[in-house]
C-alpha cells in the first residue's frame, strides 16, 4: 500500500482514470466522503492543467506518514513550458485559457499542504498533501 | 517461399507439430473462459492453417486466416496467443531446418524466406486486433453520447436535464446544444439541471455549467442547478466558484417546487 501509483496524463480520459485512482486510494486510507471529494477534485484540477497547458505529464499518488499522521500526497509532474509568474497563477480569477482561473488557488485551499516548483521551458512539479484527521 | 524449403518444412510436419503444441501449452497465463477441449481444437486449426498457408501459397487472399484471427479475438483470447503462436512457430521451424547440415548461405536464405513469409501474417494479426478494438471503442463512444444529455419536458414550461457521469469537453458542448435547442423547442421557462450523478465538479465542469446557464438566461429562461451533494458544495466553495448568478437547490424535488412557483403553476390534489 505504501507504493506510489502513477497515471500518465495525455488526454481527457486519463484525467478520469487519475481521479478514480485517487478516489480509491483515499477510500482505502480512510478519508471521509468530503475529503474524498476534495482529493478527487484536486487531482482533477491538476490533471487538467497538465492536459491543457503541458500536453502530457503524470500524476503520482502516494500514501505518506509523518509524526504519526497519515495522509495522501499528490505529485503532478510535467515537462511543459513552465509557469512564468507563480504569484499570478495563485491569484483567484487569473486565467490564460478563458477558464474560471480558480484551479491552482482552489487546489491549495482543498488540500492541507501545497508546494509548486516551476522552471521556464523545463516543466512544473506540484506537491499537494491531504492529512487524515 | 521456394519449393525446396516448403518441402523441407512439410517433411518435418509431425516434429514441428509436437514441439509447437508443447510450447503453446506452456503459454496458458491469461487464457480466460475457454475449455481445454476448445483450446486443443483451436491449436489444431491454427497449426493446420499455417501449414496450408505454407503449402498452398498465400491463402490470406481469400480471408481464411483473417477469419480465424477474428474468431480467436472474438472468443476473448488474448492477442498474445496469436503472436506467441506465430513466433514460436517460426522459431521451431528455423531450429528444425537448420539442425540439418546446410551451408551458411542456404541457411541465411531460409531465414530470409521464412521471415518474409511470416511478417505479413504477424502484421495482419496486429492490424486485425487493433481494428477490432477501434471499432469497439468507437461504438462505445457513440453509445455514451446517445445517453449523454437528454432534455426532458416534464410540465408545461418546465424541463429537466439530468447529468450522469463525467463531463468532458465533448459532452459539455453537447449539453449546451441540447439545452438551448430544447429550451426553444419545448418553450421552457425553467430548466432544472440535475448534477446528482456527476462524480466530480471541478472548475472546468462548473465553468461549463455557468456558461450553459448564462446562455439559457439570454434566451429569457431560468436555470436552476439541483442535486448538489454536501461534499460537492464544500469543494465548490473551496475552489471559490461563484454560482450566485442562478438559483441552486439540493434536490430535484425542491427545484421542481421552485420551478412551479416561478411558472405560477400548482400541483393540486383532486378529491
Amino acid at each position: 500500500m505504501d507504493i506510489q501509483s502513477c497515471v500518465e496524463v495525455c488526454n481527457e480520459w486519463d484525467i478520469v482514470s487519475a481521479r478514480q485512482l485517487g478516489r480509491n486510494m483515499a477510500k482505502e486510507l480512510g478519508f471521509g466522503n468530503v475529503d474524498q471529494a476534495r482529493i478527487t477534485t484536486a487531482i482533477s484540477e491538476l490533471a487538467r492543467n497538465i492536459y491543457l497547458y503541458a500536453g502530457s505529464g503524470k500524476i503520482c499518488l502516494e500514501p505518506v506518514e509523518q509524526m504519526g499522521r497519515k495522509g495522501l500526497r499528490i505529485i503532478a509532474v510535467d515537462n511543459g513550458p513552465g509557469i512564468r509568474d507563480i504569484r499570478k497563477v495563485m491569484e483567484d480569477g487569473y486565467t490564460t485559457s478563458g477558464g474560471l482561473g480558480a484551479g491552482l488557488p482552489g487546489v491549495k485551499r482543498l488540500m492541507d499542504e501545497f508546494t509548486i516548483d516551476s522552471t521556464i521551458d523545463s516543466g512544473t512539479e506540484i506537491l499537494a498533501t491531504k492529512w487524515l484527521r | 517461399m521456394n519449393a525446396a524449403i516448403i518441402d523441407m518444412i512439410l517433411n518435418k510436419r509431425t516434429e514441428i507439430d509436437g514441439l509447437w503444441s508443447d510450447e503453446i501449452d506452456e503459454y496458458k497465463s491469461t487464457t480466460s473462459a475457454i475449455t481445454p477441449y476448445m483450446r486443443e481444437q483451436l491449436n489444431k486449426e491454427f497449426l493446420s492453417l499455417l501449414f496450408s498457408h505454407i503449402s498452398q501459397g498465400d491463402i490470406s487472399e481469400d480471408g481464411t486466416l483473417k477469419r480465424f484471427f477474428d474468431k480467436v479475438l472474438r472468443a476473448n483470447m488474448p492477442l498474445e496467443y496469436l503472436t506467441q503462436g506465430l513466433q514460436s512457430f517460426r522459431r521451431i521451424v528455423l531450429e528444425i531446418i537448420t539442425e540439418e547440415d546446410i551451408q551458411k548461405d542456404a541457411a541465411f536464405e531460409i531465414y530470409r524466406q521464412v521471415d518474409r513469409w511470416m511478417d505479413p501474417i504477424l502484421n495482419s494479426v496486429v492490424e486485425n486486433s487493433s481494428r477490432l478494438w477501434e471499432r469497439t471503442v468507437s461504438i462505445q463512444k457513440s453509445a455514451l453520447l446517445e445517453l449523454s444529455a437528454p432534455l426532458i419536458p416534464v410540465f408545461q414550461h418546465i424541463s429537466v436535464m439530468p447529468l450522469i457521469g463525467t463531463i468532458d469537453t465533448e459532452r459539455a458542448k453537447l449539453i449546451m446544444e441540447n439545452l438551448l435547442e430544447g429550451v426553444i423547442q419545448y418553450r421552457s421557462q425553467v430548466v432544472l439541471i440535475d448534477i446528482t450523478g456527476v462524480p466530480v465538479v471541478d472548475t472546468m465542469v462548473a465553468h461549463h455549467i455557468i456558461q450553459a446557464a448564462d446562455a439559457v438566461r439570454l434566451l429569457g429562461s431560468t436555470c436552476i442547478l439541483v442535486g448538489i451533494r454536501p461534499e460537492i458544495a464544500q469543494t465548490i466553495v473551496s475552489l471559490g466558484i461563484d454560482l450566485s448568478l442562478f438559483p441552486t437547490k439540493s434536490t430535484l424535488q425542491k427545484g421542481m417546487a421552485k420551478a412551479l412557483e416561478v411558472t405560477n403553476q400548482q400541483i393540486v390534489n383532486e378529491k
